[in-house]
């Protein structure tokens, strides 16, 4: 198969062997698709984000559907870190793709807690950091949205762990450029962005807000622009690799983002739509290498001719 | 609405759903939840009424279309242990997955009590070519059948009942099966309801169709579309609907 396009990327001082990646949230454990895919042809699966201790989330309703995407307010629930470790790790681990941990603390303290306790774990490729997650009151929205807060988190992040460190920024942000810098400055290997824009929905026969938490995260096709304006951005911003992620349904979307110049895409709320949306996506954009005459996907990355 | 895969009509049991997605194309963007009301053959049958933008677009399907179509997908109805009769209570659509249960799990031996809001709302078992199911009918506004709902059917029909039922089997809106639920639970009967929820995936990822749990076991909240859509009434909180 000499004529196959080399899809392998780095993303810093990672190796991917695509550039494809799901999100965190939209993907459970891993475990949840493995009967309806071979997860191994994925770039990479980062996990729904770990926090110290356990999190129910939030009250229903939880999600509602708006025009060409959703709003969520799961409330980050997930098994916390020990049942993590214990019931979900060990099986992530013998997969064959990239392992990436999202996680998320509600001090600066508990982010750096919940990165040691990932220490001397085998199979964790790197850790994503949520600092944007709107949904939690005490916590997220806070260190996302300052760049001061970003830096001091992910300081602390890349201070605990001994994995390469992803940062996932917020776009509910008034200068996306400046919290990329701070983070950049403060030691990350990589950036994801975007999280959720942060919305709402309201009945109107009730006049009661859609979702039980009021507000929640947008996510779907309907971000994908801003999503691509902001990765655009952050590439101009910094010199750490970026991942895009917003709203990418194929394989023509996740080329826009790296013709942006983000190194890897993630693959979010199409997970819902077809499971199998990450590996179209492989299949999309080794069909695309092919019939365009690109010898390896790396040679498209940060590609786009601006004037 | 008719269905065609040998695959999905040979896995399917009572209480499970499809995730169809009504077109192709971002908006609506999600697949919607629909209960399997009978397997039949190559083809499952899915009941619906057009409610929504969703519904809207599928009654638009010609026949010898295609649809995309996940499933089936959760945990259907249970079966208890030894004989005796078994109580259906159906509210509104909420009768499809009661039908495909009286159609192969119970054929005989169950009793069918169905609620609708009047006369035209009224789904026969006939109309999804059930030709030998009985069924008593309840309507709100007294147009056809009992006057009153569903869950006063149940009264009737289980103080008239020697020996009681050994499971009743419930699918509706939630203040229906709120009312059976308590009804069953006060007679001490076992009791299955299958519930709808809004969800993204099916497939336990999103974790957006939570529902409250009773605290009996160590979960705070079950996911409709993987713990269930069928629950056993003592499982759920039924004060937090």
């Amino acid at each position: 198969m000499a004529d196959l396009p080399d899809l392998k990327v780095r993303v810093g001082p990672l190796n991917l062997k695509n550039p494809v990646l799901t999100a965190s949230g939209t993907f459970g454990y891993g475990a949840e698709f493995a009967p309806l895919m071979d997860l191994n042809r994925l770039g990479g699966i980062v996990v729904k984000g770990i926090s110290l201790r356990p999190r129910e989330g939030n009250r229903p309703p939880r999600i509602v559907e708006t025009p060409c995407g959703m709003l969520n307010a799961i409330g980050l629930a997930n098994v916390g870190l020990e049942a993590f470790l214990i019931e979900k790790l060990p099986w992530l681990r013998r997969l064959g793709t990239a392992v990436i941990v999202n996680i998320y603390g509600h001090s600066v303290e508990e982010y750096g807690e919940v990165a040691a306790g990932l220490r001397g774990a085998d199979g964790i490729s790197a850790i994503e950091v949520n600092i944007s997650c709107p949904n939690v009151k005490q916590g997220g929205m806070a260190f996302g949205t300052d760049p001061d807060m970003s830096a001091r988190v992910t300081a602390r992040v890349v201070k605990a762990a001994d994995q390469p460190v992803i940062v996932k920024l917020s776009p509910n942000v008034t200068d996306i450029q400046r919290i990329a810098m701070a983070v950049e400055d403060a030691g990350a290997d990589a950036l994801t962005l975007i999280n959720t824009l942060t919305g709402m929905a309201i009945d109107i026969e009730r006049r009661v807000p859609r979702l039980a938490n009021v507000s929640g995260g947008l996510s779907g096709p309907a971000i994908r622009p801003v999503a691509l304006y902001m990765v655009r951005q952050a590439v101009k911003a910094v010199h750490i690799p970026v991942i895009g992620v917003g709203g990418i349904m194929d394989y023509r979307d996740a080329l826009e983002f790296l013709i942006a110049g983000a190194r890897a895409v993630q693959v979010g709320t199409a997970n819902f739509v077809h499971p199998r949306s990450g590996l179209h996506i492989v299949g999309g954009l080794t069909d695309f290498c092919r019939a365009h005459g690109i010898p390896a996907i790396e040679e498209i990355i940060g590609t786009l001719r601006e004037e | 609405m008719g269905l065609k895969s040998p695959e999905m009509a040979a896995a399917a049991v009572p209480g499970q759903f499809v995730m169809i997605r009504v077109r192709q194309g971002m908006d609506p963007l999600l697949r919607r939840p629909f209960s399997i009301c009978r397997a039949d053959g190559d083809l499952i049958l899915v009941l619906y009424r057009v409610a929504g933008r969703g519904t809207g677009i599928l009654s638009e399907m010609r026949q010898g279309g295609s649809l995309n179509v996940m499933g089936p997908l959760g945990r259907g109805f249970g079966r208890p242990f030894g004989g005796g009769r078994a109580v259906l209570a159906a509210g509104g659509m909420g009768i499809a997955p009661l039908l495909f249960l009286t159609d192969s799990v119970w054929p005989g031996a169950c009793d069918l009590l169905a609620g609708f809001a009047s006369s035209d709302q009224v789904i026969r078992p006939d109309r999804v070519g059930l030709f030998n199911v009985g069924m008593s009918v309840a309507t709100d506004d007294g147009s056809q059948g009992r006057p009153g709902t569903v869950a006063d059917l149940l009264e009737e029909h289980l103080s008239d009942m020697d020996p009681e039922p050994v499971i009743i089997f419930a699918c509706g809106p939630i203040p229906m099966l709120k009312a059976i639920a308590g009804i069953a639970m006060r007679r001490d009967i076992p009791c299955q309801v299958s519930l709808e929820a809004a969800m993204a995936c099916g497939l336990g990822a999103c974790q957006g169709c939570a529902v409250k749990a009773s605290g009996r076991g160590d979960r705070a909240y079950w996911h409709v579309c993987q713990d269930g859509p069928v629950f056993d009434a003592r499982d759920l909180d039924w004060g937090a609907f």
